[in-house]
């Protein structure tokens, strides 16, 4: 640009066209080929992600089969997620399934709540965790194992061994803890649990037998995929 | 700017007197947004360095042939690409650091300190001048970054370098230090100050009210 003397044709609104024609052809290039290089191992992580959610609900001496190659699509009720469809993941033994590991949603103080539930085929819970929220820090991340134990408190737990009306934080009369200085988050945790459990209990057949009841063409629910 | 710049002033302008955030005042969004932890800081940096060296050095290359008319889409044009390939990279090949930064990645495209460079600087001299100072820029947006997360970090959490062995390999795990054992952390420290969408009664003033109730 500092140039002493500019060619005519550099003033000529055609070369200004063609420079940026040239420059988005060549990022362009650069992206391609930078997703060309990357893909496989972006795919490979998201997977290893999405295992290791896994690992953390269902025991890995528990099954003998790839999971992740493995689910059901199920109709969301109890509203345990926005999408239509749940997927669930099948852990099976010996082409037997011994448990489900599925993603629900609650609705926190500051969003959605991501957890990921692993129950046993006799509905009772295999494990919890949360792998997303926006929570306060310090106050309402408690609900994060990394943080507190609460949430391991989960385990064992089922619709038949807690009634109903223990679903829910001290405060409203059920077992569970709340934090002090934040009760919403536990709260839409215990609830989000609940969901998961009866949505569980009503697909069981489907899910042990190992079928899908929701349309198979919307494979959505990507567990763990996301940033925090 | 002139063409004899030697390497040491290069050197010195881009490490302490023109520094780009003591100097400049440039990515400061950066600069509060990820400095929660030294480790953090480093990473970021070391991102940022790489895209301005590449975009300096890209830059220089096409000076010629780049017209003042549209130099700043082209340059726009140029960052984003590299940002976004070092996005990829980074989500396939050092996946633990993302899931951290990885929010923050793709926001370099706004540093302004790398159009900066790119317009100020890479556009004027040739080519291993442009990359030397992309080099040296980058290099004191580290020292900045590092030194605030570092103090960030000690304050509000009672360690150094945590997880410093996720961006480094496990050879560095001994920059891990726990300054304070059992500390509840101070959370106005680690706050990240320039939050995603939140709503407002997230936002960090309530925080403060909490902490001094």
């Amino acid at each position: 640009m500092a140039t002493v003397s500019t060619p005519s044709y550099r003033k000529r609104l055609m070369y200004h066209a063609g420079l940026l024609g040239g420059m988005g052809l060549l990022a362009s290039a650069i992206l391609v080929l930078g997703n060309i290089s990357t893909r496989n191992d972006i795919e490979l992580r998201i997977k290893e992600d999405i295992k290791a959610s896994i690992n953390q609900v269902i025991p890995e001496t528990m099954y003998d089969n790839d999971l992740l190659d493995d689910s059901v699509l199920i109709e969301s009720s109890h509203a345990i997620s926005e999408n239509k469809n749940t997927k669930v993941y099948l852990a099976r033994t010996q082409n037997k399934v011994t448990a489900a590991a599925f993603q629900v949603t609650g609705t926190g103080y500051a969003g959605p709540i991501d957890i990921i539930i692993g129950i046993d085929a006799h509905e009772k819970l295999l494990g919890v965790r949360v792998i997303a929220h926006a929570e306060t820090p310090g106050l309402g991340d408690r609900i994060e194992i990394k943080k507190d134990n609460w949430i391991a408190k989960f385990t064992g737990l089922s619709l038949s061994n807690t009634s109903k009306e223990k679903w829910k934080v001290k405060k409203d009369g059920g077992v569970f803890d709340q934090f002090s200085g934040a009760t919403i988050t536990p709260r839409a945790v215990v609830k989000a649990i609940h969901n998961g459990l009866l949505f569980f209990s009503e697909n069981k057949q489907q899910i042990l037998r190992g079928t899908s009841s929701g349309s198979t063409n919307t494979n959505t629910v990507d567990t763990g995929g996301k940033n925090e | 700017m002139s063409n004899k710049q030697t390497f040491s002033q290069i050197a010195r302008e881009g490490i302490w007197d023109n520094n780009v955030v003591l100097g400049q005042m440039l990515a400061l969004c950066p600069l509060l947004a990820v400095t929660s932890t030294a480790t953090n800081g480093l990473g970021m940096g070391l991102a940022s360095t790489f895209v301005i060296i590449v975009s300096n050095l890209v830059v220089s290359l096409f000076r010629q042939i780049i017209t003042e008319e549209v130099r700043i889409p082209v340059f726009v044009l140029l960052i984003a690409a590299i940002v976004t390939v070092v996005d990829m990279f980074m989500n396939a090949f050092l996946h633990e650091l993302y899931k951290v930064l990885g929010l923050f990645i793709p926001l370099i495209v706004t540093n302004c300190a790398i159009l900066g460079r790119a317009e100020s600087f890479a556009s004027k001299n040739k080519v291993s001048l442009a990359v030397l100072d992309g080099l040296m820029m980058g290099t004191g947006f580290i020292v900045v970054l590092v030194t605030l997360g570092a103090f960030r970090e000690i304050l509000g959490s009672g360690t150094l370098f945590a997880n410093a062995s996720l961006l480094l390999g496990n050879a560095f795990s001994f920059l891990e230090i726990t300054f304070i054992d059992d500390y509840r952390g101070f959370l106005l420290m680690i706050l990240p100050w320039l939050e995603k969408e939140r709503s407002i009664k997230s936002m960090p003033g309530k925080h403060l009210i909490l902490i001094f109730q």
